[in-house]
């Protein structure tokens, strides 16, 4: 039992690693592109807003657990080794 | 980092960390956490409409996350959320007509306010009492060997209120529906509308998700066991926040990257919530809850003192 939490706790922490360099990366590209655009949108088109907020969380939402998968699997046999 | 929708400065960070927390609470609870994360982004220098707005689309994509890792752990009674997606709209609905209409008299803050701490109040005592007299009774039961003990502790999900929702079940009013999921033989279909709505009516009129209404009701007033409730809790949240995110996104109370850079953190947030329920028993997770109202109470409280609003 003792075991099992630990390997989770390693698989957590090397989890929060590799998605805390992907988050950075992130930030540099889309959110830095994004804001202007999605700013003009805001002030003129309040119906494509909308949508493309719903649209924007629902797809990270989606995004992030997908990546939160992979990297699951990816790491599982990387924990294994030690 | 600059927001440029919201007009605000803020240190993505402080944003992540919030979203971790809340993201934590919703995995673990089944609660959207707005009661943390509204006065969390306020504190932060976000405007109040944009609080209001901005918390419902990042509680969309955090509990979508939940929702679908509950739902891969067998949490969610599809069935149930189903047929309570139409009570929850409803009650939305009549809760955000409500507020309008205490807008146009002018007492929305002197009744919104009040209401929540006397409401986040009455169920943190109501679940206390509860969830002390099911350990109470568990504890009793220990000596005895039953078959329950030898079960993973996640399934083991007793309550000391199931009297409540026998007498539910037995309301004959028709149509019936079975929910073999959460274990209910029959059930009227107007008992499962009626929570719905006031789950609804909560999250129109106060703001958030309104699990903290929602969940409670779920597991004492249907019957529903907790991690089931939890699950199918999160589902109705993801629909009620998406309806409130349109609404006020037309409004132009959405800023949506502060929701994306928020979610970053909740997202993973939930991931470790969702897998800490299978290491607790049901009346546990009842009892890790009772803190959440009471914060949200005194927060309340502080903001009306303060005279600050703090929804």
């Amino acid at each position: 039992m003792k075991k099992t939490a630990k390997f989770s706790f390693n698989l957590f922490v090397l989890e929060l690693l590799v998605y805390a360099g992907l988050i950075t990366v992130y930030y540099l590209l889309v959110l830095h592109f994004l804001g202007p655009g999605l700013q003009d949108v805001y002030e003129h088109k309040r119906h494509l807003y909308a949508g493309l907020a719903l649209g924007l969380i629902v797809g990270q939402g989606f995004l992030l657990e997908v990546l939160t998968r992979v990297l699951l699997i990816w790491m599982k046999p990387l924990t294994k080794d030690r | 980092m600059t927001f440029p929708i919201a007009g605000v400065n803020i240190a993505p960070t402080y944003l992540i960390v919030v979203g971790f927390i809340v993201g934590v609470l919703g995995g673990f609870f089944g609660v959207g956490g707005s009661f943390l994360a509204g006065p969390a982004l306020f504190a932060a220098g976000v405007p109040m409409n944009f609080v209001v707005g901005t918390d419902l689309a990042h509680i969309v994509g955090k509990s979508i996350v939940a929702a679908r890792k509950h739902r891969t752990l067998g949490n969610i009674d599809i069935k149930l959320g189903a047929i309570m997606v139409v009570g929850t709209i409803t009650g939305v609905e009549a809760g955000a007509q409500i507020v309008q209409w205490l807008k146009r008299a002018a007492r929305v803050d002197s009744v919104v306010g009040p209401t929540f701490i006397v409401a986040l109040l009455g169920i943190a005592g109501f679940m206390t009492w509860e969830a002390v007299s099911t350990l109470r009774e568990q504890r009793k039961q220990r000596g005895q060997k039953d078959r329950a003990a030898k079960t993973h502790p996640s399934r083991r999900d007793h309550s000391a209120m199931e009297f409540i929702s026998r007498a539910v079940h037995r309301i004959s009013l028709p149509p019936h529906v079975s929910l073999p999921v959460s274990g209910i033989a029959s059930i009227s279909v107007w008992a499962i509308l009626l929570v719905a709505f006031v789950g609804g009516v909560f999250s129109g009129f106060l703001g958030g998700g309104a699990g903290y209404i929602r969940m409670p009701c779920l597991i004492y007033l249907l019957g529903i066991p907790t991690h089931i409730a939890v699950g199918t809790d999160l589902f109705e949240i993801v629909i009620s926040a998406s309806y409130g995110t349109v609404t006020h996104a037309l409004k132009g109370n959405v800023d949506i990257l502060i929701a994306l850079v928020m979610h970053t953190g909740a997202a993973i947030g939930a991931q470790l919530g969702a897998t800490l329920t299978q290491y607790f028993a049901g009346a546990r997770i009842r009892m890790a809850f009772i803190p959440l109202p009471l914060i949200g109470a005194g927060l309340m409280l502080h903001s009306l003192l303060s005279g600050h609003p703090a929804k």
